[in-house]
């Protein structure tokens, strides 16, 4: 056998490696269909009950439309009134208005995020003070008030500026974003080693020279995932406020509308939900490809 | 001037539940400029606190130290010395060159010195090649070797190392002690190295001094006579005179002290 | 939210051990205080009205006065609540498990779950309840249960990858078989990070349970008392329900923490 062959295997081999998670991820998704198809052949009409409990659901179109009756349907107009514009079309411009109330939230909580970071790292009495609020915050439903800032709108007025509910909604948002963004940011200012923070020290470096050259570059890492988890719980927030709120315009007060339609038109709501997905895989996506613009503070030391 | 004036200093660390460790017990020294003064000794003997303390990373709990006559906070304030660790300590998103400007950058040198600076300080350490590569792109004794550039960047007359060499492999090692010999015959700065191989103390020390733990105190000062930085070289460490240096350091370290003089060294305690 | 509290290590040498836990106890307490007297003394004197914001003294008594209803409310979101961890964690656990051992399962799932992490669970509320009736609790304990699925999934999973190589070579030198390296090294292993994602997904489990619940489904529980409430004006009492709402959170989230510190007691790397 020559040397040619293994390192022609090999190269093969890499390739198929490369290919093979798109492979398998794609057949993972065609898999959940055929599990959906293949259950909604065999299962019994009113689902498998045990005792009074449903633990699998009902079959029946209206519960479960095939998945071909979904996508017919987001060609159809979304109403039988003349003029209605298709649903795909609906619902991708819901989809834009829930995602642009979704950045809003996610860059106020973003913001506030780092600057209490920056505070409690600054300040250690700080940080003993606000830390144990800051996951206390997170680990409660606070989410539950979001019905109830609704009448904030009505009253916050300060001479032209008007509060809108659409704000309330971001705000809500803002709020389910800043907690990861705050606790990976104080954990990535946090990080860099003794001997980076003894050679600021040695440079007689203030502490705002070091935060600039030293604990946010140091803290990209942390942030980045923060980011995204941030980006995903303001969709989740905007969705839920929508719905609590009863704003119109996007996925989430698309949902409930669209659901009350279901009896006679089951594939209908299905489309908003395509629509929340579709946000929070783009708002993940744009998180990830800003990931990309600061590689070079991702880059490990690999220590002598 | 001294370079570096230690007296009588005294370190205390507190421990919990009110325990104390008493890391240095009321040391003196003195670093002449441009003398490369080496200190040695067990874990735990406080040599590296002893750096610190110079470098104003840790304050003394009694004591003075002055570096250049002044207290060891303005010499640090007034950047009178360049620092080097164990761990490179590069930053690891900024470039060769960018870590060598860093301090620059800190305090003030405008973007065209300090390229120029940068430069200079890769030639010097032989790395020019490798001034856009990012430091997990090098190895191990490159990346050391930017950090004696680094140290080097503000041009000090006091450069003071903690174990630099101590995370290399022996040839690496070997090599660098030679270019650190080099560097400081060009640039003339003092160094205070901390080290704990007595090979690597006396190649490259004008003076040894052998500290011993617990407290840690100064036990003998062993005066190396190897000849000025610059004529040494990798011969050198096979010269009978670098063995009986050797054999000096080690038998002070061990405490068991013969009281017979080395050829070519010269012994004495310092004063305490 | 794979976040834990942010804590620094704090070296004795430079931080007073008691006076720094002192610190830590009072600190957050002292603020706490500070903000619920700031908050009362301003709802008092700038007149906001309940409907913006009632005062805590206002939302106290009114917790205290219709706390019946407001504990029949808990028992329904609780319960959805606390089933949804249980399947979640449960079906989360045994799939890291398949994942870890069968590669093409993992192979298969991980778009699904990636994009599940990212996307809104909560929407499928609306057609779970078709699927499921919404005249029952069902679609609201899946909506938990999906949503705690997801960190305690990734984080086992993570777990289970993490073993040390030390470890394995000493399995290895030892020539144990698959099954007892798995038992000895890799399960204990993957503990402290198991309890991580149960952790986090104690209180998503409640936020989901909940706000299931404003997207329709039987009345009783919490988050439609909220609403409810709200509806008819009666804020104080629909802020007693946040209370209600905030205190099952602290439930979930204490008792976890609880078993995961009692889990951990040993383990010195903690995720």
């Amino acid at each position: 056998m020559t040397a040619a062959v293994p390192s022609l295997s090999l190269r093969a081999k890499s390739t198929n490696a490369r290919v093979r998670p798109y492979v398998f991820g794609a057949l993972g998704l065609v898999l959940l269909a055929l599990v959906w198809e293949a259950y909604k052949a065999v299962g019994p009409a009113e689902g498998v009950m045990i005792g009074d409990i449903t633990v699998l659901p009902r079959t029946s179109d209206i519960a479960m439309p095939h998945l071909w009756t979904m996508w017919e349907r987001l060609g159809e107009p979304v109403t039988s009134a003349a003029g209605s514009p298709a649903l795909w079309f609906a619902v991708l411009q819901a989809a834009g208005f829930t995602l642009g109330i979704a950045a809003v939230g996610w860059l106020v909580g973003v913001s506030v995020g780092m600057l209490l970071a920056i505070v409690m790292q600054r300040f250690r009495t700080a940080e003993s003070a606000l830390l144990p609020w800051v996951v206390l915050s997170q680990t409660v439903p606070l989410i539950a008030i979001a019905p109830l800032v609704k009448r904030w709108g009505a009253q916050i007025e300060v001479g032209a500026f008007d509060w809108e509910d659409w704000m309330s909604v971001a705000l809500i948002a803002s709020y389910l974003a800043f907690f990861p963004v705050s606790i990976g940011a104080l954990r990535g200012l946090g990080s860099p080693d003794k001997a980076h923070l003894e050679l600021m020290h040695s440079y007689a470096a203030g502490w705002w020279s070091t935060l600039l050259r030293l604990r946010l570059p140091a803290s990209v890492p942390y942030l980045l995932p923060a980011l995204r988890l941030a980006a995903a719980n303001a969709v989740i927030g905007t969705v839920v406020a929508e719905v609590s709120i009863g704003l119109r315009g996007g996925v989430g007060r698309m949902m409930v509308e669209f659901a009350s339609a279901a009896s006679g038109d089951p594939a209908k709501p299905w489309a908003p939900i395509f629509g929340a997905v579709l946000v929070g895989l783009i708002a993940a996506g744009v998180v990830i490809v800003l990931g990309l613009f600061v590689g070079r503070y991702r880059r490990g030391e690999v220590s002598a | 001037m001294n370079a570096v004036e230690v007296t009588g200093v005294s370190k205390v660390f507190r421990v919990a539940k009110g325990a104390e460790v008493v890391a240095l017990d009321s040391v003196s020294l003195s670093v002449v400029p441009g003398e490369f003064v080496s200190l040695i000794g067990p874990s735990g003997c406080g040599k590296s606190t002893l750096l610190r303390l110079i470098a104003d990373l840790d304050q003394p709990t009694a004591g003075e130290v002055l570096v250049f006559g002044k207290s060891a906070r303005q010499a640090r304030i007034d950047q009178d010395y360049g620092i080097a660790f164990q761990q490179a300590g590069l930053l690891p998103w900024r470039t060769v060159t960018g870590n060598i400007e860093l301090p620059l950058e800190l305090h003030g040198v405008g973007k065209a010195a300090r390229r120029a600076r940068a430069q200079d300080l890769l030639a010097l350490v032989g790395l020019s090649d490798f001034a856009d590569r990012y430091p997990d792109q090098l190895s191990g004794g490159m990346q050391q070797r930017v950090a004696i550039a680094r140290s080097l960047a503000e041009s000090p007359e006091l450069l003071l190392m903690d174990e630099p060499f101590g995370a290399l492999d022996e040839m690496t090692r070997e090599r660098m002690q030679t270019e650190l010999v080099r560097i400081c015959a060009e640039t003339g700065a003092a160094v205070v190295f901390v080290t704990h191989s007595i090979p690597e103390a006396v190649y490259l020390s004008s003076r040894v001094v052998v500290m011993s733990p617990r407290p840690g105190r100064i036990q003998e000062v062993v005066t190396v006579g190897l000849g000025s930085a610059g004529t040494r070289d990798d011969a050198l460490r096979e010269d009978a005179a670098f063995f009986a240096s050797v054999k000096a350091v080690r038998e002070a370290l061990h405490g068991d002290a013969v009281h017979e003089k080395a050829p070519h060294s010269v012994r004495g305690v310092e004063t305490r | 939210m794979s976040a834990t509290s942010g804590s620094r290590s704090a070296s004795p040498l430079t931080r007073g051990f008691s006076s720094g836990s002192l610190r830590a106890v009072t600190a957050p307490i002292l603020l706490g205080v500070v903000v619920l007297l700031l908050w009362q003394v301003a709802v008092v004197l700038l007149d906001i009205k309940p409907f913006v914001l009632p005062s805590p003294v206002n939302i106290g008594t009114q917790f205290a006065s219709s706390f019946d209803s407001v504990w029949a409310g808990t028992v329904v979101t609780g319960t959805n609540a606390f089933v949804g961890l249980l399947l979640g964690a449960v079906t989360g656990i045994l799939a890291a498990i398949a994942a870890a051992l069968v590669r093409v399962f993992d192979e298969l799932s991980v778009p699904i779950v990636t994009a599940a992490a990212v996307i809104p669970i909560v929407a499928l509320a609306p057609v779970l309840y078709t699927m499921f009736g919404a005249n029952v609790e069902t679609a609201r304990q899946l909506v938990a249960a999906l949503a705690v699925f997801i960190p305690v999934y990734l984080n086992t999973l993570k777990g289970l990858r993490q073993v040390r190589p030390v470890h394995r070579d000493l399995m290895r030198a030892y020539a144990a078989s698959p099954w007892q390296a798995t038992r000895t090294v890799t399960l204990p292993g993957a503990m402290p990070f198991l309890f991580t994602g149960l952790r986090i997904a104690s209180s998503l489990a409640v936020i989901s349970a909940l706000i299931a619940e404003y997207f329709g489904g039987p009345v009783g529980g919490l988050g439609k008392s909220i609403t409810s409430a709200a509806a008819s004006s009666n804020y104080p009492l629909a802020y007693a329900y946040v209370l209600g709402s905030i205190l099952l959170g602290l439930v979930f989230y204490a008792v976890t923490l609880a078993f995961e510190k009692l889990a951990s007691r040993h383990s010195s790397s903690t995720p």
